[in-house]
């Protein structure tokens, strides 16, 4: 293989990784922008998604015979929909028990009362492992379920193989992104929450309901962290309890890279997460540049971003226009 | 048509506004005088629900205001356009004044009163697509109060529209709303400019310190000796 397939390789799978990152970081991104709490269960709510569309998959009676046109058609879309549905039920919960009523306490309140959602949403699914009929006892990883048509690779160009799931995963933030871009800009709801971000107490005196538009926010950011959830599950073959935690660190670096608060900024920072981790691990010689090494480049990368450019690569503090 | 009684407001253990008791007649120009922290916008903000009242009550054509949530006090008919103008800055003017529609379904409806806001303040209608953090502060305070009009607000209340313009743009802002009490607006004024907001108030009230000290009609006030020590600088 020469350098540039390499290149190239390396490119698709940071682009691949990218996304899956952007779409978790979206979530981190628009809750900052109105509410100023970053959440910290929002690699949980990621978490959920992957388990409800593994539930649901059990529900439907662990399907394995279905052809490719009708997987994709038809139960992956379900899948998804059953994920998306948990994380945002799962989402809105917190927002009201463990979020609203501090919403007028000194911001540390909130930020602790995530972390304990956190722990606390790891910790429960974890007590199901073994508990449900049909539910794994596997204390580490379960294996999700693969799609078929969503599997192998989907073309080849020269030394340059792009897998069926980096297909899914790019295009998953694609979709994600139009549609966000159209919720954002041309929808009441989104205007009210880019009014809300900008100046909440004005906004209120627009007629703007504030408690629903931040249930709003968290639904959104939770419904592309549930399409994340199962992307990853696709990619990986398997999921567990503690897959939120890294995934989550992961993307809310993305969401500062790109500059919190900006949702351009959590699409763009998590794609250059993700190149950036892909070729470290090829690039860099000697055990630095090892796959145990890219978290490492991954944090040094926010530490420059913060160092030299706080307010992120394409700027902070509002909801700007998607 | 807007009764406060007894009201009492706190921010944190401090009281702002003390137990005041006022009243706004339908199609009535009133005005709130006060000095610097005497609580006028206090009392806005809490008539408004952004504040909640420690005791005491709010009326509005025959119904309780305190307690519910800001934006159905909205739905109910009253407009503030606040203190400092508290525009979305990066937004064009025609999107301020969407938001200001927020809680109408009727597009033609809120159509024919942005037409009507470009007819008041020609300016905006203008440059209706650059955003609001560009034009200078006495554009800003018309895009203030006509956002606060696209609402079809039965009571406008307004906080200082007048802060920081100059003569001739205060006495065009004043002429605006004495036009919008002549369609029928009912106005809540609170205003730095004891002189140019008593000349047109039907009915004035004196706040200090969170109480409220005297109140008249706006002529009287005008000759007040009190008013003309403290509100318009004469000995
Ligand atoms: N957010 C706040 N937190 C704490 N105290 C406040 C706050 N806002 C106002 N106050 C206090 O409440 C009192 C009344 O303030 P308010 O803003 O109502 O005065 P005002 O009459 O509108 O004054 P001005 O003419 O300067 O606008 C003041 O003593 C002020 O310091
Ligand atoms: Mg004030």
């Amino acid at each position: 293989m020469d350098l540039l397939d390499l290149f190239l390789q390396q490119l698709i799978n940071g682009l691949s990784l990218g996304s899956l990152y952007a779409l978790i970081a979206v979530g981190y991104t628009v809750v900052y922008g109105i509410v100023q709490l970053i959440n910290f269960a929002h690699g949980e709510i990621f978490m959920i998604g992957a388990f409800g569309a593994y539930a649901t998959w059990m529900l439907m009676g662990q399907p394995t015979d279905w052809n490719a046109p009708m997987s994709i058609l038809v139960l992956l879309p379900v899948l998804i929909i059953g994920g998306v549905a948990a994380s945002v039920t799962v989402a809105l919960l917190t927002e009201r028990y463990a979020y609203r009523p501090l919403r007028n306490a000194p911001r540390l309140a909130p930020l602790i009362s995530a972390i304990g959602v956190s722990v606390f949403l790891q910790e429960a699914v974890r007590l199901f492992y073994g508990e449900i009929p049909g539910f794994p006892t596997a204390k580490s990883a379960i294996p999700f379920p693969s799609i078929p048509g969503i599997s192998g690779s989907a073309f080849q160009f020269g030394g340059v193989t792009v897998q069926m799931t980096a297909v899914f995963t790019v295009g998953a933030l694609a979709v994600c992104t139009v549609f966000l871009w159209f919720f954002v800009n041309r929808t009441k709801t989104g205007r009210a929450m880019i009014a809300t971000s900008q100046d909440p107490d004005t906004a209120r005196l627009m007629g703007i309901n504030v408690d629903k538009v931040i249930m709003a926010a968290f639904a959104v950011g939770a419904a592309l962290a549930a399409i994340a959830g199962v992307a990853h599950g696709l990619r990986y073959s398997n999921i567990d309890f503690r897959m939120g935690f890294l995934a989550g660190l992961k993307a809310f670096t993305a969401a500062v890279l790109g500059g919190i608060g900006n949702i351009n900024g959590a699409v763009v920072g998590g794609l250059v997460l993700g190149v950036v981790e892909a070729m470290a691990t090829t690039f860099i010689p000697g055990q630095f540049g090892s796959a145990a090494w890219k978290d490492v480049w991954a944090f040094v990368l926010l530490i420059l971003v913060l160092v030299f450019r706080p307010q992120g690569l394409l700027g902070a503090k509002v909801v700007d226009r998607a | 048509m807007l009764e406060v009684k007894d009201l009492v407001v706190a921010y944190g253990r401090v009281n702002a506004v003390k137990g005041i008791t006022f009243e706004v007649g339908k199609g009535q120009v009133v005005t709130l005088l006060g000095t610097n922290g005497a609580g006028k916008s206090t009392t806005l903000r809490s008539i408004s629900g952004l504040l909640k009242p420690v005791s005491g009550e709010i009326w509005f054509e025959g119904e309780r205001l305190d307690g519910l949530p800001a934006h159905k006090i909205v739905e109910r008919g009253i407009a503030q356009s606040p203190e400092g103008r508290r525009l979305f800055r990066q937004m064009s003017v025609e999107d301020n004044l969407k938001l200001g529609a927020f809680s109408r379904k009727d597009t033609s409806g809120v159509k024919a009163d942005m037409d009507r806001v470009y007819d008041l303040f020609p300016v905006l209608g203008e440059r209706r697509t650059e955003a609001a953090g560009l034009f200078s502060g006495g554009e800003q305070q018309m895009l203030a109060i006509g956002r606060a009009m696209m609402c079809r607000p039965k009571l406008l209340m307004l906080d200082e529209p007048s802060m920081g313009l100059s003569p001739i743009m205060t006495q065009t802002i004043m002429r605006t709303i004495k036009e919008l009490q002549a369609d029928g607006v009912t106005i809540l004024l609170v205003e730095q400019n004891a002189q140019a907001a008593l000349s047109l108030a039907d009915k004035g009230y004196v706040l200090e310190v969170g109480h409220i000290v005297f109140s008249d009609s706006g002529r009287n006030l005008l000759g007040d000796d009190r008013v003309r020590r403290t509100y318009l600088g004469a000995d």
